[in-house]
């Protein structure tokens, strides 16, 4: 006969005021098994606590229910109080009559009646309930950043000076990301490859870093402090270590005619290419589709020229595979294009500006290259169409963001102080100039942030105009931009030089492919999801990842650099110990039992089980049984509802501990 | 003031089984919500969708179900990567299994519900309740739990009339 104890909550008011404690105390001291049954205010509290290991010595008790909040919320308190009182912590269970019953119901006689059915099916599990030790598992005290950008470096960094091995994975053939594309930084007007060059230098140059740029994430497996996770090094078709990034390739290649994205499609560049100067690793990479070598054969100029021998045009694809124990997830953003959409998809483009077909209708990171000093135009500011300057330019605000009707409900966040800044950088250099700007809202929390909107306004005369555009077009060399002005009432028509759109931050493209890859959840517009909005803004819902930066929503450089501090962080409490305790909830095969039918196997999101011979004395064959393999289980349990011969279990959720919940409805 | 409590003559007993990551976590933020819902459904805890043996639907009905939900993890988003398709597909064979034997397959619904969900799980609850509210008691399994806590053949005339006056 068990001896179970029940420990009723009243969790301040939160419980109590909707359901009858004492009665749903007395009631579950009633259910045979029960010995102890009482009820408190606070059960989570010191005092509470201590009630509970009391009463497991005064009454010995060999089960307890808590009946409380969600055991999401104090499983892991009351189970260490259960632990402390001598009780084997998976003795301990929660019954929620919080968040599933007293907050959503109202009457108060149902809602005793359903607290009590609540603890009635608990006491019954708990009745099943087995002693579980902990398991430990070794931790790789080695971790993969994914993504180069300043979120990556950031990470890797942090966790490389903490003294453990970082392997970075960067899509490109450079690190550097968005931030190496921007001119100037908000508030400061810090020259941002000033403070970001160094840091991609000080990567590269990391003992405890290994660098894979050009490179992608094919496979990942494993599970937190034990990932095995393949690397695709896409061919470069130059030889890094022969490689001394002099640059005469570049210089030489007839073939220089590719839109450079870097640069957002304003400048050209060579087939063989680093994308900006500053490039690190500086190793230039061949684009095998432009080349003129990879097209017709021909040519081969590259290779003649190369003093150390460092093209290789036969390179090929490497696969790396690489064992780490956490990963951080670094992958960025990339900007909504206003172009047309494929018909059914959910975000719209936009017409009413010419669906991006107008030259001199730009977005904010092209305006960042046209301002930039190593942009195309050396930081003159010069329009697209025919390489004037412009005199009047009109800032368009939330093109795509908080637009339902298009597609984006979200703020983008950074282009209020983005498109600040464009007005003062334009100013700067142009200063006959003027710059208007259409906006709903201007939305600068952030330190020293609304400061520099006002110098936007106040002294860098950047007239704000609130109110929307309602359409673009081209009369002549001009862009006339119909819009209102909402606070005077008026509508507004202005035939601009140049018109520079802040459009929405989006998910990368593909952000969903990868968290299919990494098992972790992201929301509508593919942002990655954490684990908790409020308290756990930084881990996945899937152990050892981690996120950072952008990837996980808009997001600007201070916010983006800490929350990648923050992953770090994170991943270092991981590295602290050499063992970690998961929980016991694995699969288990009764070896007696089981036909060797193998359909667990088949069904296993893990590849844990294996082939597990049995043999006599003598070595000889008997027969085959499956075997599950406890560090790789995830502890799904769905190999126990495919058994045909219900011979594996899994620990936690046994089917006489699912069976007595369903008897005692 | 409150809106006069609405009673009814039949109040059924739903179980839902569901996830641990999703729906569960879903259902406890409609809680932290505050948003309301009919006091019937009894939640029956799993680590993934993919762990419901269908014997498990079978034997609510047994016990007194009227009503069974399994709620998950939207496909795609399993923590176990894959579980939630087993699920799925496991419950589309069983689905035609439980029609085949009789079972009035508005009795058992479906769906997933994500950990931001709150709304869904009310709408996917009270939808459910109020449906099989109208349908009334599920009276074929919990007869033949009867017969089969008897534990034996009802073959004597004896037998039967002690069994009916039970």
């Amino acid at each position: 006969m068990s001896r179970i104890g029940v420990f009723v909550c009243h969790c301040g008011e939160n419980i109590a005021r909707t359901v009858d404690v004492e009665k749903v105390a007395a009631a579950a001291a009633r259910l045979p098994g029960v010995v102890f049954a009482t009820d408190y205010k606070y059960m989570c509290s010191d005092p509470g606590q201590n009630r509970l290991k009391k009463a497991v010595a005064e009454h010995r008790l060999d089960g307890v229910v808590v009946a409380a909040c969600s055991p999401r919320m104090h499983e892991k308190t009351f189970r260490s109080a259960a632990r402390a009182a001598g009780l084997n912590p998976f003795l301990c269970e929660m019954a929620n009559i919080r968040e599933h019953c007293s907050w959503v119901h109202e009457d108060r006689a149902e809602a005793t009646a359903k607290a009590s059915d609540i603890v009635r099916m608990m006491v019954a599990r708990t009745k099943k309930d087995n002693r579980l030790a902990p398991i430990s598992v070794q931790v790789t005290k080695r971790s993969l950043v994914i993504g180069g950008g300043i979120a990556g470096i950031q990470a890797a960094l942090d966790i490389a000076d903490a003294g453990h091995q970082v392997v970075l994975v960067e899509r490109e053939p450079s690190l550097g990301g968005h931030m190496a594309m921007l001119s100037e930084t908000f508030p400061t007007l810090d020259c941002s490859q000033c403070i970001m060059t160094p840091k991609m230098v000080d990567v590269a140059n990391h003992p405890n870093i290994t660098l894979h740029t050009y490179a992608e994430l094919e496979t990942v497996e494993g599970y937190i402090g034990n990932f095995q996770v393949t690397v695709r090094k896409k061919a470069k078709s130059v030889v890094e270590a022969k490689c001394t990034g002099c640059g005469v390739c570049s210089t030489k290649c007839p073939q220089k005619k590719i839109p450079n994205s870097f640069d957002r499609d304003l400048g050209m560049r060579p087939a063989i290419y680093a994308p900006f100067p500053q490039a690190v690793p500086n190793t230039p990479v061949i684009d095998r589709e432009h080349c003129t070598k990879f097209i017709s054969g021909k040519c081969g100029v590259c290779q003649k020229v190369c003093g150390p021998g460092a093209i290789d045009y036969d390179q090929q694809d490497e696969l790396i595979v690489e064992p780490v124990g956490a990963i951080v997830v670094a992958t960025g953003f990339e900007l909504y294009d206003i172009g047309r959409k494929p018909e059914g998809s959910a975000i719209k483009g936009y017409g009413e500006y010419g669906y991006g077909t107008i030259p001199d209708v730009i977005d904010g990171l092209t305006f960042e290259r046209l301002a930039s000093a190593s942009g195309p135009t050396g930081g003159k500011i010069e329009r697209p169409s025919d390489g004037k300057e412009p005199k009047e330019v009109v800032f368009i605000q939330c093109v795509g963001s908080r637009a339902p009707q298009k597609g984006i409900s979200y703020c983008s966040k950074v282009c209020c102080m983005y498109t600040a800044k464009h007005t003062v950088l334009y100013k700067h250099k142009v200063h006959d100039g003027q710059a208007y700007v259409f906006f709903m809202d201007a939305r600068t929390p952030g330190k020293n942030y609304d400061e520099f909107w006002r110098r936007a306004v106040e002294e860098e005369e950047a007239l704000y105009l609130r109110g929307m555009v309602s359409r673009l077009y081209q009369r002549g060399d001009k862009v006339v931009v119909v819009g209102s002005d909402v606070l005077s009432g008026s509508q507004v028509e202005i035939e601009a030089d140049l018109v520079v759109l802040a459009t929405a931050v989006q998910a990368r493209g593909g952000a969903d492919t990868l968290a299919q890859k990494l098992g972790i959840s992201y929301d509508k517009y593919n942002f990655y999801s954490e684990a908790h909005a409020k308290l756990k803004p930084v881990e996945c819902a899937t152990a050892g990842i981690f996120l950072a930066g952008a990837c996980q929503g808009p997001k600007d450089i201070p916010e983006t650099v800490s929350q990648a501090s923050a992953a770090a962080a994170k991943v270092m409490t991981l590295f602290a110990k050499d063992q970690m305790e998961r929980e016991p909830v694995i699969a288990r095969v009764d070896e007696r039992r089981c036909a060797a039918c193998f359909a667990c196997r088949k069904v296993c999101p893990y590849g844990a089980v294996a082939e597990k011979a049995i043999r006599d004395r003598q070595g000889k064959l008997l027969r085959t049984v499956a075997s599950v393999n406890d560090g790789v289980c995830g502890g799904c349990g769905t190999c126990q509802a495919t058994c045909p011969s219900k011979s594996i279990e899994l620990d936690g959720y046994t089917d006489e501990q699912i069976d007595a919940m369903i008897e005692a409805l | 003031m409150h809106a006069t409590k609405q009673t009814h003559d039949f109040e059924p007993k739903i179980v839902a089984f569901v996830c641990t990551w999703c729906t569960y976590a879903g259902a406890d933020l409609a809680g932290t919500s505050r948003l309301q819902y009919p006091a019937n459904v009894r939640l029956v805890k799993f680590p993934c969708t993919g762990r419901i043996d269908p014997l498990f639907i079978l034997r609510a009905f047994q016990k007194g179900a009227d009503g069974v939900l399994v709620s998950g993890c939207h496909p795609g988003d399993c923590h176990y990567m894959a579980g939630n398709f087993h699920a799925r597909r496991r419950f589309a064979a069983f689905r035609k299994l439980l029609e085949f034997i009789g079972v009035n397959l508005s009795r058992l619904e479906f769906s997933w519900v994500s950990a931001a969900e709150a709304g869904k799980w009310v709408e996917v609850v009270t939808t459910l309740t109020e449906r099989v509210r109208e349908m009334g008691p599920m009276p074929e399994f919990k007869d033949l739990e009867l017969e089969e806590q008897w534990s034996g053949v009802l073959s004597t005339p004896e037998m039967a009339a002690t069994y009916r006056s039970i």
